[in-house]
């Protein structure tokens, strides 16, 4: 086979790879669009923030402890204890669990019936808030993150490729993982909205807020375990990330990568997330890697918009959004 | 007493249509703008203007721009950061292939540079609406960023990929580079300013304005009772990029004089003027001057508070600087979502009835 194919097979191979964590913040768009109408802009940030609450209670660090120093003149940085992993991660759901019941009790129970456009704008500035508060608690410098994922080249695979092709592929671990760990999680969700009570109840409100309502089903609590879902996948896409490049600033703005996957697989639909986040993995990577040297690289920042633009012309509600239909 | 429309009689049309029907206001209007022209450039110094002066009247402009598009048009938009940098490009290249002609038409000729290229951002519109819209207009900004970092006949090829502002005048006084006056930067700024929201005013107010609000209000009702969208929509657009444009041409030549774009016209100043917008007010002229007022003034003052007065460390104090404009934000579309320029509405309608309310 000649050697461009090759190099062509291994960059769809990581695409695909790619997508699939694309998928995994949007789907936490979906969620919580689905159920209650938001477009929460936030959801990067608050990838960022489980990331950076993960690492900071793994590593038993002070919340706040740069602004206890700044304010009152004290030396404290760390507890002086080490949290395993898992105790970690639960931890760290708890504490998602509390910003869900927190954002919903403080500033959307305000927004009830507020016009779309205000709850989008609130979220952006809930993106701000929550990220000077993840750097008030937990500082602002690259942490590394570790819970145990394996990472590096995969042998099996590399091995394999070279005895079929004479060329060994180049694929991570830790992309396997987490196409693996994206996969569960999506059939977890699904099952769950499909065959338990919560499901059901997320699923009517979704459809009609007002007919959830008299037929018995709190809002309030549909709403908090909306966002409390929706920071759990946070937390999953902000392990992955952190994993992968080290848990930084720069890992809020994969919620700007994931929009591109909405546009393209439609805002309320969950299989439109995963269909999306594939094209836009393997689109971006194929595109750079067949035409980036020639236009001056760099092209992934745009690609995916330029691609979702294009799309949108053709199929103004994506893959498979719901057909808009509109009455006077 | 003062703010009455009693015993204030129009005896003509035009009388009748002016801008500010209440003679206290229009006296307040005159006064500001006498203020602004006649006394404010014999007190200000280098740091006023650029800590304060200059950023506001930059930003009023890109912030009316971006009402007139998203507060009278309902068409959300992501990208002002991209259209301040094609402003601030076209300025570039104009100054430097045409160093004789004035700075006033290379800023004008920048903003209807902007125009088009918003035209042609803004044609996606027509199918696309809503949310999936304020997406696609991401892809401007990100595209045009991208563009200008790795295109290098945009920055005529320079060694550090950055455009510097080199010195030119207008009737003789030095605008742009190291040693303008702070004087002349502020007038020159304040000019286009006090041009862009006359003309934004009169055009919202007028056919042009009523069809940008009937297609935000409800677009298929406007296009049945005979609103052309297409021309409602790109009209929208080519007037919010004309003034964002412009506002991106002085940003770049009078106010900061060197630009790396991707640092100056990032996406984070995209969401720096859409909050002016919202926080002013949506559909607001004055709501865009309060919004700009208000978001330059926050930072200098909690660094002036947090820094200076307490002694925090200035990290400390940027953070605190997101948490708190993030909150007030969230406060703002609870408490008022109109923004300030209804808080405005509402004191002058108090006035009106003040001393005697019902």
């Amino acid at each position: 086979m000649p050697e461009q194919l090759l190099f062509a097979m291994e960059v769809t191979l990581n695409g695909l790879m790619a997508g699939v964590l694309y998928a995994l913040v949007a789907l936490g768009f979906v969620l919580i669009y689905k159920a209650s109408g938001i477009f929460n802009f936030a959801q990067g940030v608050m990838a960022l923030f489980a990331a950076m609450t993960l690492v900071g209670i793994m590593e038993g660090q002070v919340p706040f402890s740069h602004l206890i120093n700044g304010v009152l003149g004290t030396d404290v940085h760390h507890f002086g204890w080490h949290v395993p992993g898992a105790l970690a991660i639960l931890l760290t759901v708890g504490v998602m669990v509390i910003l869900a019941w927190a954002v919903q009790r403080f500033v959307f129970r305000h927004l009830v019936n507020q016009e779309p456009i205000i709850l989008f704008m609130a979220t952006i500035g809930l993106a701000y808030f929550l990220e000077g508060l993840s750097d008030l608690m937990w500082g602002s410098e690259i942490r590394t993150l570790n819970v145990g994922l394996p990472q590096g080249i995969n042998e099996t695979i590399d091995r394999v490729t070279y005895d079929l092709f004479g060329y060994g592929f180049f694929i991570d671990n830790l992309d396997i993982v987490a196409s693996v760990i994206a996969a569960l999680l999506v059939a977890a969700l699904v099952a769950f909205s499909q065959y338990t009570k919560q499901g059901r109840a997320m699923r009517a409100v979704a459809d009609d807020h007002q007919a959830a309502l008299s037929v018995g089903i709190s809002l309030n609590y549909i709403w908090v375990l909306v966002w409390s879902l929706a920071g759990f996948v946070a937390l999953v896409a902000g392990i992955m990330w952190g994993t992968k490049s080290g848990v930084q600033f720069s890992l809020s703005l994969i919620a700007l990568k994931a929009l591109p996957v909405l546009m393209l697989g439609g805002f309320t639909s969950i299989p439109g997330a995963i269909v999306g986040g594939l094209i836009i993995g393997v689109g971006e990577k194929l595109f750079e890697f067949l035409l980036g040297s020639a236009l001056g690289g760099a092209t992934e920042n745009w690609f995916a918009y330029v691609l979702a633009l294009l799309f949108l012309l053709f199929r103004p509600q994506g893959l498979f959004g719901e057909k808009i239909i509109e009455r006077v | 007493m003062l703010y009455r429309e009693a015993g204030d009689f129009n005896t003509s049309y035009p009388q009748d249509s002016q801008t500010f029907p209440i003679r206290f206001d229009r006296y307040r209007y005159y006064v500001v703008l006498a203020f602004a022209f006649l006394v404010v450039p014999f007190l200000i110094n280098d740091y006023w203007a650029n800590a304060i002066l200059l950023p506001f009247l930059i930003y009023a402009i890109a912030a009316i721009g971006l009402n007139i598009l998203t507060g009278y048009c309902g068409q959300v938009s992501l990208g002002t950061g991209g259209f301040m940098a094609v402003g601030a490009y076209a300025c570039y290249k104009l100054m430097t292939a045409m160093p004789e002609v004035s700075m006033f038409v290379h800023v004008i000729l920048a903003g209807g540079i902007t125009a088009l290229v918003g035209v042609l951002f803004g044609l996606p519109s027509l199918r696309i609406k809503g949310f999936y819209l304020a997406v696609a207009t991401l892809a401007a900004q990100f595209f045009l960023v991208w563009l200008f970092n790795r295109v290098p006949w945009f920055y005529n090829y320079s060694a550090s990929g950055q455009i510097n502002a080199p010195e030119r005048d207008t009737f003789g006084i030095l605008i742009t580079g190291p040693n303008a006056p702070a004087w002349a930067t502020y007038l020159f700024c304040l000019i286009f300013l006090a041009a862009s929201a006359l003309i934004a005013r009169n055009l919202t107010r007028g056919t042009m304005g009523r069809s940008w609000m009937a297609i935000r209000d409800m677009d298929i009702a406007a296009e049945i009772i005979g609103v052309n969208p297409l021309r409602a929509k790109l009209s929208a657009f080519a007037v919010s990029s004309f003034f964002v444009g412009i506002s991106g041409a002085l940003f770049f030549s009078v106010y900061l004089g060197a630009v790396e774009v991707g640092e100056a016209f990032g996406i984070n100043k995209s969401f720096l003027v859409l909050f002016m917008v919202i926080i002013g007010g949506l559909g607001s002229i004055f709501g865009s001057f309060a919004g700009a007022a208000f978001l330059v003034l926050l930072p200098v003052a909690l660094k002036v508070v947090g820094v200076d007065m307490m002694g925090w460390p200035t990290d400390i104090v940027a953070h605190f600087q997101l948490v708190i404009v993030g909150a007030l934000i969230v406060l703002f579309l609870i408490v008022e979502p109109h923004g300030l320029a209804q808080l405005w509405r509402l004191a002058k309608e108090k006035l009106r009835l003040w001393p005697f309310p019902h």
